[in-house]
């Protein structure tokens, strides 16, 4: 028979393990780990990058384009300034930049695709059309032409982005959540007249929550490279910040000589999209399943 | 049987009248453990073998075996499997790649469980069973081609002409679909097929049907056939011999009256005892507890842990398959003291006054232009049971649905203690939407997989109460006591518990709302025989004990003789008769509640075995 425990015999509540069972099998993957490893350090040199850095980043102390040696260990940059200095210091906005924008156009996305999906009818039909027509806009024009307009300002920049990403998100999680809201305990919520936002919140979201993490990763890689290249032509981060698509901006005159001030930023921003793409790869292997089957690692 | 297993120590080298032997077949899990040992059957031409055992017990694993197969990381690490095939004997288990690739198909085929994912929909059939004669006879010419293809539709009672070949498996039904999955499994003339479930989800005429194609073609073809199912009235319909698994081992072997009429395994026994009969109405006897998972069995015999005679013979060594009767063997160290009882049958309840405390007033639901109810009236009275049944597309679960306000689309029609309701539960009041709750048929869909129960039941209790933590844990542990679970219950995820768990937190839930009426759809079709017996047990205790009244929708008539009071038989949307259980199972008026106790009838467990004994 079954014993009817007292309530003192409950044990306290316990983590949602569903998550951390998925991150878990994640990182028993090779590429997790390593794409991991990538972001941390890169998310290193963002945040500690300013208290290491031997010279002030806009401080002129050398002539132009001086070899790397022992006291500028990169070398200094078209108005010599010390280019390790400045790339120190230059990782933060691009990583909190494409974070934000990442994480608006999640949040917008999300929210039109969980509405649509689970409204269905004529709301949907218009949240999804427009999202279309979004969709259909050449985003990286529209950016420039707005921020040529405002002018150049990194809280527009980042909403700019996070709107392009909207649309896709909206796609993706209208797509799973499609799937869940028909399900029965969706239904059961509804029966109790559960407020529609509870809905969402309560019995939707979670349900979506890994393949959201995964596209999370993916809208994070593609703001990285949107905010690098507004930065290189100049639309981002105005000069004398330091920054790494600036740096590429700046120095780019003479790269057949000096490679190091342009190629050494542009590693940086690869590496920081490569280590994210890896990490949304390994996790959205373990959604489907796939690594799993083929062995791949 | 004993000389069976002297050829199985020195395996089928010689032809006969033998179409598969398994010996001592082992399938592994990657983490380590078996989910399958120590099987090892025969199985004759012509002959039927019925494999019966619930979820987890390895039946399926067992069935895709036989074609060297085995799913999701799961290896066969030991045995051997013989093929009595056109070429000679064959260990399956012995070959890969291209020579298994030819066995498959050509010795033994398989006949999924839902033909209609395992057809592809954008081939037309003819495409579909000519790829398999090119697959296995490239050499073959069209007009042979279509000779045999013809030849197999004409087996299992299709029409083989160029048009309907020509269609693509959309355009077929249920059963037309599983008839091309069984003509595509025979079509290479194979020794062995092997039915996974293939009638399950099919209605009973359509199942009455299919089985006896299968039945036919075993015969005329001289075919062994392994059927695999989870329900005993299939088994009784077409199998000749059957064996019983549980927890991955082989429990009991035998002719089906032997097995039927005298189980000597207490599992056996108590499946049988645990399926409602259509005649009268009897006492379902649940087993207690749930089977161990494979990492968590337990040493001995893996059923003593719910078993009423287990003593410590049990607990510290495995029985062995052994003798019990001739050509019935049996796998328990206590198989002399399982009794036979007859089941205890009880008079059908009287009915309960006319007290009605839900009115459906000509109630119409449609779908865009299909109209699913057409005009139903009926009441449903305080502290009855109210059977709903009828086939599939008889609108009875959008009638289930419609009281509880889940559908678009319906008009008016429905009361509570003489209040309008309105078509959508929104838009009704909260002590309505209180009183009438709802189950859903599964509990894998109905439970949200990311919450705890703890977080599923608070949200009832929150939706109608306003009071403290303490207060909600109470009353959430209350529901779970009533419904027979224990407390530790709250912090579960619903993919920590079996089927009749999640069935039961779903009752328990329905409950927390304290409901008059519960309507419960199909609650027990997606679980095991056994799990059913305990719901409906429960159920039962529920009505008495807390006077709830049920409106139970289902398809199973024999299921309907346990429960219910009253029975509506719906056909199409419109009511085909209503009346007190008995009256209606044992003299349906209407040609279609006829037609529908007829298959029933056909279908009906107890009434096959009488006639087997009968036959001899």
């Amino acid at each position: 028979m079954v014993d009817m425990a007292s309530p003192m015999d409950i044990p306290a509540e316990r983590p949602k393990r569903a998550w951390a069972a998925t991150l878990r099998t994640a990182f028993g993957y090779r590429r997790t780990r390593i794409g991991a490893a990538i972001t941390l350090a890169i998310l290193v040199i963002a945040l500690a990058g300013p208290f290491l850095a031997p010279y002030e980043p806009s401080a002129f102390i050398s002539k132009p384009f001086a070899k790397p040696g022992a006291e500028f260990w990169l070398g200094t940059d078209v108005r010599g300034r010390d280019v390790l200095s400045r790339l120190l210091y230059g990782g933060l906005a691009v990583v909190w930049m494409s974070v934000a924008a990442a994480t608006i156009g999640m949040i917008l996305g999300a929210s039109v695709g969980m509405l649509a999906a689970y409204s269905r009818g004529w709301l949907a039909e218009v949240l999804m059309r427009v999202m279309d027509v979004f969709l259909a806009l050449p985003t990286i024009i529209l950016v420039l032409m707005v921020v040529s307009l405002l002018g150049p300002q990194k809280w527009l920049v980042v909403v700019l982005v996070g709107i392009s990403h909207m649309p896709q998100v909206a796609r993706v999680s209208q797509g799973v959540a499609a799937d869940v809201a028909g399900r029965d305990f969706v239904l059961f919520a509804e029966a109790l007249n559960v407020p529609r936002w509870k809905i969402l919140l309560r019995e939707i979201l979670p349900n979506i929550m890994t393949p959201l993490l995964v596209e999370y990763g993916i809208r994070i890689v593609w703001s990285i490279a949107g905010i690098a290249a507004l930065s290189v032509m100049g639309y981002g981060i105005q000069p004398p910040e330091a920054d790494w698509g600036l740096l590429i901006n700046e120095n780019r005159g003479r790269l057949a000589t000096r490679p190091l001030p342009v190629l050494a930023p542009a590693i940086l921003i690869a590496l920081f999209a490569l280590g994210v793409n890896l990490m949304a790869e390994g996790l959205s292997a373990t959604i489907s399943g796939v690594a799993r089957k083929t062995g791949a690692k | 049987m004993l000389d069976m297993h002297e050829a199985g120590r020195a395996p089928a080298t010689g032809t006969g009248n033998w179409a598969l032997r398994v010996r001592n077949l082992r399938i592994e899990l990657p983490q380590g453990g078996d989910i399958v040992d120590e099987v090892s059957f025969d199985i004759a031409r012509g002959e039927v073998l019925g494999l019966v055992g619930e979820s987890g017990s390895g039946k399926t694993t067992v069935g895709m075996a036989l074609l060297a197969y085995a799913r999701g990381g799961a290896r066969i690490t030991g045995g051997e499997i013989w093929i009595n095939a056109a070429g000679g004997p064959v260990n399956i288990l012995a070959h890969d790649g291209p020579a298994l690739r030819r066995l498959r198909g050509a010795a033994v085929a398989y006949v999924p469980q839902d033909p209609a994912s395992a057809l592809n929909p954008a081939l037309s059939l003819q495409t579909q069973l000519a790829e398999v004669l090119e697959a296995h006879e490239p050499g073959l010419s069209a007009a042979e081609k279509d000779r045999r293809i013809r030849e197999s539709m004409d087996d299992v009672g299709l029409r083989g002409d160029a048009a309907f070949l020509a269609r693509y498996p959309h355009q077929l039904s249920g059963g037309q679909q599983q008839r091309i999955g069984i003509a595509m499994a025979i079509l290479l003339r194979p020794a062995v097929i092997v039915l996974d479930e293939p009638t399950t989800g099919l209605d009973v005429s359509t199942q009455n049907r299919i089985l006896e194609v299968v039945r036919r073609l075993c015969d005329e073809h001289h075919i062994g056939a392994l059927h695999v199912t989870h329900d005993l009235s299939v088994i009784s319909a077409i199998a000749d011999r059957m064996l019983v698994m549980y927890s991955g081992r082989v429990i009991e072997l035998g002719s089906v009256a032997d097995v039927f009429n005298r189980p000597h395994h207490p599992y056996s026994q108590a499946l049988l005892s645990a399926v409602p009969e259509l005649l009268s109405r009897s006492a379902l006897v649940a087993v207690p507890g749930s089977p161990a998972r494979p990492s968590e069995r337990p040493p001995g015999c893996f059923f003593a842990p719910r078993c009423a005679l287990a003593e410590g013979a049990c607990q510290a060594a495995a029985p062995p398959l052994a003798l019990c009767e001739p050509d019935h063997e049996v796998a328990c160290h206590k198989a002399g003291a399982v009794a036979t009882n007859a089941p205890m049958h009880l008079p059908d309840p009287d009915p309960v006054p006319a007290r009605p405390v839900l009115d459906v007033a000509g109630l119409h639901v449609a779908y865009g232009r299909l109209k699913v109810l057409k005009g139903v009236s009926f009441s449903v009275h305080k502290g009855e049971c109210l059977a709903i049944v009828g086939e599939s597309g008889s609108g009875k679960s959008t009638l289930s649905r419609a009281i509880v306000g889940l559908v678009q689309g319906a008009r008016p029609g429905l009361s509570f203690h003489g209040e309008a309701l309105h078509p959508h539960a929104r838009k009704r009041t909260t002590p309505q939407r209180q009183k009438i709750q709802y189950i859903f048929q599964s509990p894998f869909n109905s439970l949200n997989p990311r919450q705890t129960v703890a977080s599923i039941l608070g949200l009832v209790h929150d939706t109608f109460n306003r009071t403290g933590a303490d207060e909600r844990q109470r009353a959430c542990i209350r529901a779970l006591n009533l419904v027979g679970l224990p407390a530790r219950t709250m912090n579960l995820f619903p993919d920590e518990m079996s089927g009749g768990e999640r069935q039961r937190t779903s009752i328990a839930r329905a409950l927390l709302s304290n409901p008059e009426i519960l309507v419960c759809d199909e609650v027990t079709s997606a679980l095991d025989v056994s799990v059913q017996a305990s719901i409906v047990n429960l159920l039962k205790r529920l009505m008495e004990e807390q006077g709830l009244t049920i409106v139970f929708v289902t398809h199973d008539l024999a299921l309907v003789r346990n429960i219910a009071h009253r029975v509506l038989v719906l056909e199409h949307g419109v009511v085909a008769e209503l009346g007190p259980v008995g009256q209606v199972i044992d003299h349906p008026a209407h040609p279609y509640a006829q037609e529908l106790l007829h298959n029933a009838r056909q279908g009906d467990l107890t009434l096959r075995v009488a006639r087997q004994g009968e036959g001899g």
